[in-house]
């Protein structure tokens, strides 16, 4: 009796076998034209020699790969030694993203809290209000976000006028800048995700937690976190992940010094300065990256959603 | 009421108000140590709202709660020594049934060891322990709520809440919940307030009842008291199965009440404080209580015809139409078909009733 109760029935033992899998070719086509043939011509490309004008030379070359990792000195003659400069913009990029998903989930929490405790008929309007932003171009956003944060900005005349400051807060061309920047672009990504999951929630077991001596704080960690764990971890990803690979915020909010990933790739495949196969190596060296953490966060949501039945 | 130790629970002049809306009307009562209390009544009378406000979900808009002579109205409800069971139990899904179990001890400030050593033995004795390491979704309805019970047992709170915790239940496991629930009360000596708007699982479990419709306070007393001396319409109506009979008071005399129907048949019963004689008023009689005869050739009595017989297993209700325009349901037991007479339907009868058995509302 117990054991039935949580199992449902045999996915694959029914008769509509042959059927589904003419039915899934659509979505596996769609897969394999925009994912899987686009990386698989990333990886060709990333084993290519390249061409100085851009483009590339059809001739199989790991020198893209040895300039991410290697130094041979400025004529290539050098004993070769670990080349830290890339692994240290990615290592940067890494970081950047990660203060911003985690500003985003600082702001994001509360606020997915606060709309999914609203009455049911005002949610949407929050979560409307939410996203209207996000119908204006990335790209105008940053450079208005630059506008407000830049040292003579509405944002400084504001902390100035008040009196918290006294001078002007240097932001732009900063790793704040950059942060500040990739958290506004993608905090949408955290509050959906959350809300849903919030939404679902129920709150009984919070007065259920609350009847059994748990404060607040408790009643947080303990019971309203881990139920909502999938939707936190779908919300991180989903924010982590594109300001990983963004380029916009880190151009025009981290100035020069604090180029991420993003501009990196973005560069090499820009007029002559290019380099088709490096840009290509360093994306496919990010993706491998991103895919192990996706693996593990998967592995995390997997386990909570078996937890929550 | 007059124990030396205060009352477990003591209710006095609580009122709700949600905006406008008066949730709860001047409600007290005092519930003692170790009592199966019970508040019964239809949804939307107030019974959660008053549990709740208990528990400390709800704060009390006027008036205040006393616990054991304390007042603790204005405590949060992690700082009450009293745990309820949630009417859809409310189970941590990402916590095992021992950790849920042991959920309070541990916020109690036991270590995580003593919690699942206590919730182990809490388990035994709602004989689960074979299911301690499983997720809560894993288990059935019944013994979900067996989970739940536990988990509110462990802390060992001064006072039980319970709302409508066998309302998901179906009627057999509901019935041995019953008896369980009223066994384990015992055993514990815990004071259970138990929230139902079943009647029939009021009167089986408890020692006394409340009834409550909208935000008041109806009727305050035994099962007995409560299905037997019914103290108004909505009392005498929602409890059990009754035959409401308008009639005016004709005169009172030695504690006796006369009153007639519409059609000048009259009727004694025992007069009720608040009922004076030309009041317009109800009685109530239990289908049990009534019998048939056969019509005299004077036309004495309540006389009607039998419209139909229905048989209901124990009992077999017949619906009798009124000269007067009334129609009563009168109950025979099937164990005593010998002594009552059933009438086939179409036959004209009298009906009659036990000394006693009529009993004048207020309204």
């Amino acid at each position: 009796m117990a054991g039935g109760a949580a199992s449902g029935g045999d996915a694959t033992s029914d008769a509509y076998a042959p059927a589904r899998g003419w039915l899934l070719l659509p979505a596996w086509l769609v897969l394999g034209l925009v994912v899987l043939v686009p990386v698989f011509l990333m990886l060709v490309y990333s084993f290519l020699t390249k061409e100085f004008r851009g483009g590339v030379i059809w001739e199989f070359s790991l020198a893209a790969y040895d300039q991410f990792f290697i130094d041979r000195g400025l004529f290539g003659d050098d004993p070769p030694r670990i080349e830290w400069a890339y692994i240290q913009i990615f290592w940067r990029s890494i970081w950047q993203a990660g203060v911003a998903t985690l500003l985003c989930l600082i702001i994001g929490f509360p606020t997915a809290y606060f709309i999914a405790t609203r009455p049911a008929q005002q949610r949407n309007i929050w979560v409307f209000l939410i996203t209207i932003p996000y119908w204006v171009n990335l790209l105008i956003r940053t450079v208005s976000m630059r506008f407000i944060l830049r040292d003579q900005g509405p944002l400084n005349d504001f902390l100035q006028w008040v009196g918290v400051i006294g001078e002007p807060l240097t932001i732009i061309n900063t790793n704040l800048g950059v942060q500040i920047g990739l958290f506004y672009s993608y905090l949408p990504f955290m509050v959906l995700p959350l809300y849903a999951a919030i939404e679902r929630y129920n709150f009984a077991l919070s007065e259920a937690a609350a009847d059994l001596y748990a404060p607040r704080h408790k009643i947080l960690t303990r019971v309203v976190l881990p139920a909502v764990k999938p939707g936190l971890i779908a919300g991180c990803i989903l924010v982590f992940v594109p300001s990983l690979g963004s380029f916009l915020a880190p151009d025009l909010l981290g100035g020069a010094r604090n180029f991420m990933i993003g501009s990196l790739i973005d560069e090499q495949f820009k007029g002559s300065a290019g380099n088709w196969p490096f840009g290509a190596a360093a994306s496919m060296i990010l993706l491998t990256l991103v895919l192990l953490v996706l693996m593990v966060l998967a592995r995390q949501q997997a386990r909570a959603a078996r937890g929550a039945g | 009421m007059s124990s030396e130790r205060p009352a477990a629970i003591d209710v006095r002049d609580a009122v709700k108000r949600y905006g406008d809306f008066t949730a709860l009307k001047t409600i007290s009562l005092s519930i003692q140590d170790n009592e199966f209390f019970t508040l019964l009544g239809p949804s939307g009378c107030g019974k959660t709202t008053l549990l709740r406000m208990i528990a400390g979900f709800e704060d009390v808009t006027e008036g205040a709660i006393y616990l054991h002579g304390k007042e603790i109205a204005k405590l949060p409800p992690n700082k009450r020594p009293v745990n309820t069971v949630f009417q859809n139990y409310a189970l941590f899904p990402h916590l095992s049934v021992l950790d849920n179990v042991g959920f309070g001890l541990e916020m109690l400030g036991r270590s995580r060891t003593q919690a699942r050593a206590r919730a182990g033995e809490m388990l035994e004795l709602v004989q689960l322990s074979q299911f301690a390491h499983r997720k809560p979704a894993q288990l059935s309805g019944g013994q979900q709520q067996r989970v739940a019970l536990a988990r509110a047992l462990a802390p060992q709170p001064k006072v039980l809440l319970l709302d409508e915790p066998l309302s998901a239940l179906d009627l057999k496991l509901r019935k041995a919940m019953q008896i369980e629930l009223k066994h384990l009360q015992r055993e514990t000596g815990i004071t259970f307030i138990f929230v139902t708007h079943d009647q029939e699982e009021a009167l089986t479990m408890s020692d006394r009842i409340a009834v409550m419709s909208s935000g008041e306070l109806q009727q305050l007393g035994n099962a007995r008291d409560i299905y037997e001396h019914p103290r108004n319409m909505f009392v005498a109506d929602f409890i059990g199965e009754t035959n409401l009979l308008a009639v005016t008071v004709d005169r009172i005399e030695a504690g006796r009440a006369q009153c007639h129907l519409g059609g000048g048949q009259s009727l004694g019963c025992d007069a009720v404080e608040g009922v004076g004689a030309g009041a317009k008023v109800h009685l109530s009689i239990r289908p049990e209580r009534l019998f048939l005869t056969d019509t005299t050739p004077e036309g004495e009595g309540l006389t009607g015809r039998v419209v139909e017989n229905i048989y209901i297993g124990t009992d077999i209700a017949s619906l009798v139409d009124l000269d007067v325009g009334f129609r009563v349901t009168i109950r025979t037991s099937n164990s005593e078909r010998g002594a009552k007479r059933l009438f086939e339907p179409g036959a004209q009868v009298v009906v009659n009733m036990e000394q006693g058995a009529a009993r004048l509302l207020v309204d």
